[in-house]
């Protein structure tokens, strides 16, 4: 018996080496317990299935050393393990999608790129992007922002079509669209913007206004004039008092007001 | 009850007692629950006039109630607040002295003030001096913005706590003078 034993754990360590889990466990050293760091956040809640029912800020409270670093981290949790109702837009958790983008203790960024504060006697606050209808939770609605962005034709306009290949541009004239191709159109600056909430029928809004200089800015792009006489209105670009809430939110840190004073200055240079 | 109703009591209780798959413990749990719910179904067309149902009982999310406060739009908006009270100031004495010539003329206003405490001459002084002077400076600041300069967020917020210093300073000069 003994015999067949020990042959048989010489023949084991090749296959069976990880099934002993309790001889694996004693040289291993013990992690280390993480002590409970609780955090209270209140999250601004509205259900469509009952309309009646104003909206309202629900508290959560969730240990930080079980979440990850980012605001996002912690919603997921709480869809995860509190309240699987809890209703919230994300895709990438990289910032590069933009669909995270909320109000987060009362600025607009977005979530996954936002750190947790780890003070736990402060609570956190989280609302969706301010002056939105809201679809439910922190799901505004953006149908209005995708309409305005399309209004200002975002994409190359040029009659004059090169013999062959393709526009060729210098790289001083490539050099002008930085800071302004990288928009991904989060909301974040428009929703920032108190022009925007007192006139977002009729004003465009940073995010879109930076994407229309960015076409006029473009060397290859043949109807500047066309774009700017679409400005050249009241409404449309002028509610823009350099406010700079655009500049300050903006979770890539462009600069919106910058553009749009560019296009001031080029449309009264007119 | 709605199960057998709907008719698929029967076959969710053939399943779960099946010998084999009775067994198996994630098929028993996905088909043992039984539908409460009966699905209506409705053309694809309907559903533009939910969506605009749904959307009649949107409410808007808060704004400025919730927005951090930054120097960025509270200095507009005091901007905007302290143009507003200067030219209502500024309209409501011209229209007053086109009314009433004989009360408000510059004698009358001399006279008046120098009749009043200190105390409430200073407070009188800050109240006007403060923002004709923020006005004042942060104007500037539009013009410089408006010339293409202070662009970056940088810019803005060194150009705007000068303007605020540069208010304090003269609110004071004006209020000794």
């Amino acid at each position: 018996m003994q015999v067949l034993a020990k042959t048989a754990r010489a023949s084991a360590p090749r296959f069976c080496m990880r099934s002993f889990a309790s001889s694996a466990e004693r040289c291993q050293a013990t992690p280390i317990e993480k002590p409970v760091l609780n955090k209270e956040f209140k999250i601004y809640r509205w259900n469509p299935d009952e309309p009646a029912n104003k909206p309202t800020l629900q508290s959560f409270t969730i240990d930080l050393n079980q979440t990850g670093p980012m605001i996002l981290d912690a919603l997921i949790k709480i869809k995860n393990e509190i309240d699987p109702t809890l209703t919230f837009r994300r895709s990438c958790r990289e910032g590069i999608c933009g669909s995270c983008a909320m109000n987060i203790d009362g600025q607009n960024t977005l979530a996954c790129l936002c750190r947790i504060d780890r003070n736990p006697s402060k609570n956190s606050k989280i609302y969706p992007l301010p002056h939105m209808y809201i679809v439910k939770d922190l799901v505004p609605d953006l149908t209005l922002f995708y309409k305005q962005y399309k209004s200002i034709k975002p994409y190359l306009q040029n009659d004059n079509l090169p013999e062959q290949g393709e526009f060729l541009q210098s790289q001083e004239d490539r050099k002008k669209l930085d800071g302004m191709y990288e928009c991904i159109l989060c909301a974040c600056c428009t929703t920032s913007c108190p022009s925007y909430w007192w006139n977002q029928d009729e004003y465009l809004g940073p995010a879109t206004l930076m994407q229309a200089y960015r076409w006029i800015a473009d060397s290859r792009d043949s109807y500047g004039a066309q774009r700017k006489e679409q400005l050249q209105n009241e409404m449309s670009m002028y509610r823009c008092h350099t406010i700079f809430n655009c500049a300050r939110t903006c979770p890539k840190g462009l600069n919106p007001a910058e553009a749009i004073a560019k296009i001031k200055l080029e449309l009264a240079a007119d | 009850m709605m199960s057998a109703r709907i008719g698929l009591g029967s076959a969710t209780r053939r399943v779960a007692f099946a010998p084999v798959i009775g067994r198996n413990q994630t098929v028993l749990r996905t088909l043992i629950p039984k539908r409460g719910v009966q699905i209506q179904s409705l053309p694809p067309s309907a559903s533009e006039e939910i969506l605009n149902a749904q959307r009649l009982k949107r409410p808007s999310s808060p704004h400025f109630t919730i927005y951090q406060p930054q120097l960025t739009w509270l200095g507009s908006i005091a901007n905007r607040v302290t143009g507003g009270a200067l030219s209502a100031l500024l309209y409501g004495f011209s229209l007053a002295y086109l009314v009433a010539p004989d009360t408000f003329d510059s004698a009358h206003i001399v006279e008046f003030v120098a009749g009043l405490p200190d105390y409430v001459k200073y407070t009188g002084k800050v109240i006007l001096a403060a923002p004709f002077t923020f006005h004042f400076w942060n104007g500037l600041r539009h013009l410089s913005w408006d010339m293409g300069k202070f662009l970056s967020l940088k810019g803005a917020y060194r150009a705007g706590y000068a303007a605020l210093g540069a208010t304090a300073i003269s609110t004071v000069a004006l209020v000794l003078m």
